[in-house]
């Protein structure tokens, strides 16, 4: 079948099978000399593409909740919208969400994934107590801090090269109410906007928008949205604040032309920036804060029926002022979509192979068209040079010298890891054999 | 807690059906041969959805067992929903006996025996419901899967003299047709992608017409349709047709 992840770049034929039980999944793994677990599919590029797929989206049940001290136990297919759906009314929350819900807890142990208060909390892996993880020789293991402490390392963050994952414990976080109360303020230009993250240390979440557009003095114009879990005495009119009112979801049901979604998205940024009323502290639900774009099934659609690329980028502390603003040039100097970028200030690092390191990190998208591709390298050029590193999760293209100069310092303990426990290099995606990992 | 019983719980739309009764705070019960998988699921529902949720080893061919079984379920349940069956290998039941009658004790059979144990209790409690998951392929029999096709069509049979002795106890009795499901018995097998359902699709299907008291439905509904078609065409032609 043709298969391609969120960017819907690349597409490939590949076999996908679905597995309902560990017996199941045993027996192809055994039988496959090459294969990639897969969750939902949200990396963009080809980190959970292979020539065989072994879906785990029938692996999604909940195994045990600790419901005094929140420790869930779930399998690997179980997904971040299925875990808030249940527990967020009895007034827990994910200590660590991405941009959208649709992801597997398989999915994110193995991106590592991050959310807006990465600079306080870390990475979701930081919250996982233990994974069972089945090896390629079919053996299942448990492994945790304590306990294999070396694979449980490679493992988060590991994309998937280390096994398959099967179960995560995990910490949950206590809230009140299913609500946040944001705040927005405006930033003229980069200078103004590193000062307000610098500034923000105090706040759960925070990242910003860049309007990329912009040039000279107003260059990194952006807005920074921060959050806290609304208190339930702040919402006193709400009567049960832990449950929020159904909505309504929009699909988009084909591709777009390709100019709609830049044309969509500045249109928000303005109405964003020109807003009076909006700078006061307003009161919203969790999924319009960590989630807008999940009301709008497969907004991916937008970008066109080539796909879209995400460049996500990340630098150092020092080095993020100067290489952003080179980011940034470029980008507005080509022309190329991207009219709104993600900036986020990182905390410290977790798993071996994870992303996100303490520094800055830049997230723009582009529709996919070869000239596009020239813009990345351009951009690679400038990661190079300030020593930055690109996610995995969001990559499709990068070079193995990018890569290899990004992870310099990681990719030698995780390939020891590996190594040893998969010898035969049994769990390999396109990405990886892209980048040699 | 009123409990639904799920007869062959192992199948792939029991999950999905029985969390929209776990949702209405329904208790469930769910008994099929693979215990440990059912250990899982009974362990993911009474999570999700807080309600009590059990987990029974049964056979729904030792009919012998299905008695004692039954007596041993602490609350009675106020409905049962039978999602047991097997496609079996036509081309072995023709030559080996034995497949025939294992195909037919499970889908018929042993149905027959669970659902008239259930049906005399709801009958002397004057409540409850009887959910029976058939087949369209009882309808009209082909070469492919006459066998499997048969005992479907004698479940439907048998849940409609059911339904008519029951009438006057006012217990429903809800036979379902599916027509091709996304599930395990038909895994590697090639459907039409249009007329193939999700297990969630059929298990909403089934769960709206057991509340509005529905007596037969097609999932997805155009089966209907095809089904009625397909009846249509005369003997004396579909005999030579080469249906698959």
């Amino acid at each position: 079948m043709k298969i391609s992840n969120w960017g819907n770049y690349p597409v490939i034929d590949a076999e996908m099978v679905t597995p309902s039980s560990y017996d199941q999944v045993k027996q192809i793994a055994l039988r496959s000399p090459s294969l990639i677990a897969r969750g939902l599919g949200r990396c963009y590029g080809d980190s959970s593409l292979n020539e065989k797929i072994i879906s785990t989206t029938r692996l999604n049940h909940i195994v045990s909740f600790d419901e005094k001290n929140g420790i869930l136990c779930c399998e690997a297919g179980v997904s971040l919208e299925e875990i808030l759906d249940v527990f967020v009314p009895r007034g827990w929350f994910l200590p660590v969400t991405p941009g959208t819900k649709f992801v597997t807890i398989g999915g994110a142990v193995a991106s590592d994934v991050h959310g807006k208060n990465h600079h306080q909390a870390g990475s979701f892996c930081n919250y996982v107590h233990s994974l069972r993880l089945m090896l390629s020789d079919g053996k299942i293991i448990f492994c945790s801090k304590e306990e294999n402490r070396d694979i449980f390392e490679a493992t988060c963050g590991g994309m998937g090269l280390t096994g398959i994952i099967l179960e995560a414990t995990f910490q949950l976080i206590k809230i009140e109410t299913a609500y946040i109360r944001q705040k927005i303020e405006k930033a003229k230009n980069l200078e103004q906007i590193f000062q307000l993250f610098e500034a923000s240390n105090n706040s759960t979440y925070t990242v910003a928008w860049i309007d990329c557009l912009q040039k000279g003095n107003h260059l990194g114009r952006s807005v920074m949205i921060r959050g806290e879990h609304a208190l339930a005495k702040e919402i006193p009119a709400v009567k049960n604040p832990l449950i929020l009112p159904e909505k309504m979801k929009f699909n988009i049901p084909f591709n777009f032309p390709n100019i709609s979604l830049s044309a969509f998205s500045v249109k928000i940024f303005n109405e964003i920036w020109n807003l009076k009323y909006g700078f006061v502290p307003s009161i919203i639900d969790y999924n319009t804060f960590f989630y807008p774009l999940d009301s709008i099934l497969h907004w991916n659609r937008l970008y066109g029926k080539n796909g879209l690329a995400q460049y996500q980028c990340l630098f150092s502390k020092e080095s993020s002022y100067e290489a952003i603003k080179e980011l940034l040039e470029i980008i507005s100097k080509s022309g190329e979509g991207s009219p709104l970028g993600v900036l986020k200030l990182f905390g410290k690092q977790n798993g071996i192979l994870s992303f996100p390191q303490e520094g800055y990190t830049l997230a723009l998208d582009f529709p996919v068209r070869n000239s596009v591709f020239q813009l990345f390298q351009k951009l690679d050029e400038v990661v190079m040079k300030y020593n930055g590193r690109i996610y995995l999760t969001k990559d499709s293209r990068m070079s193995t010298e990018v890569f290899k100069h990004g992870y310099r310092n990681d990719l030698p303990s995780f390939q020891i890891v590996k190594r040893r426990i998969d010898k035969e290099n049994k769990f390999q995606s396109l990405q990886s054999r892209r980048l040699e990992i | 807690m009123k409990y639904i019983l799920f007869i062959g719980a192992g199948s792939d739309i029991t999950r999905p059906l029985a969390s929209l009764y776990a949702k209405k705070g329904y208790g469930i019960y769910l008994a099929s041969r693979n215990y440990e998988k059912l250990v899982r699921d009974a362990n993911d529902l009474a999570i999700r959805f807080s309600v009590d949720v059990r987990a029974y080893k049964f056979d729904v061919t030792d009919v012998l067992s299905h008695q004692k079984f039954y007596d041993q379920l602490p609350v009675k349940p106020y409905g049962i929903i039978t999602l047991a069956g097997i496609l079996g290998d036509q081309k072995k039941a023709e030559i080996d006996f034995a497949e025939a009658s294992a195909i037919i004790n499970a889908n018929y059979v042993g149905l027959t025996s669970v659902i008239h144990i259930a049906a005399n209790d709801f009958e002397k409690r004057k409540e409850g419901f009887i959910v029976g998951i058939s087949s369209v392929a009882g309808e009209r029999g082909r070469k492919s899967n006459y066998v499997y096709a048969s005992a479907k069509a004698g479940f439907t049979t048998f849940l409609s003299g059911l339904r008519n002795r029951l009438y006057s106890s006012r217990i429903q009795v809800l036979t379902v047709h599916p027509g091709f499901i996304r599930t395990k018995m038909i895994e590697g097998k090639k459907t039409a992608e249009i007329i193939t359902a999700v297990p969630e699709r059929v298990a909403r299907d089934i769960f709206i017409a057991q509340q509005k008291g529905k007596d037969f439905i097609y999932s997805k509904w155009f089966w209907r349709y095809i089904m009625l078609a397909f009846t249509l065409i005369p003997e004396s032609l579909v005999k030579k047709l080469d249906l698959q």
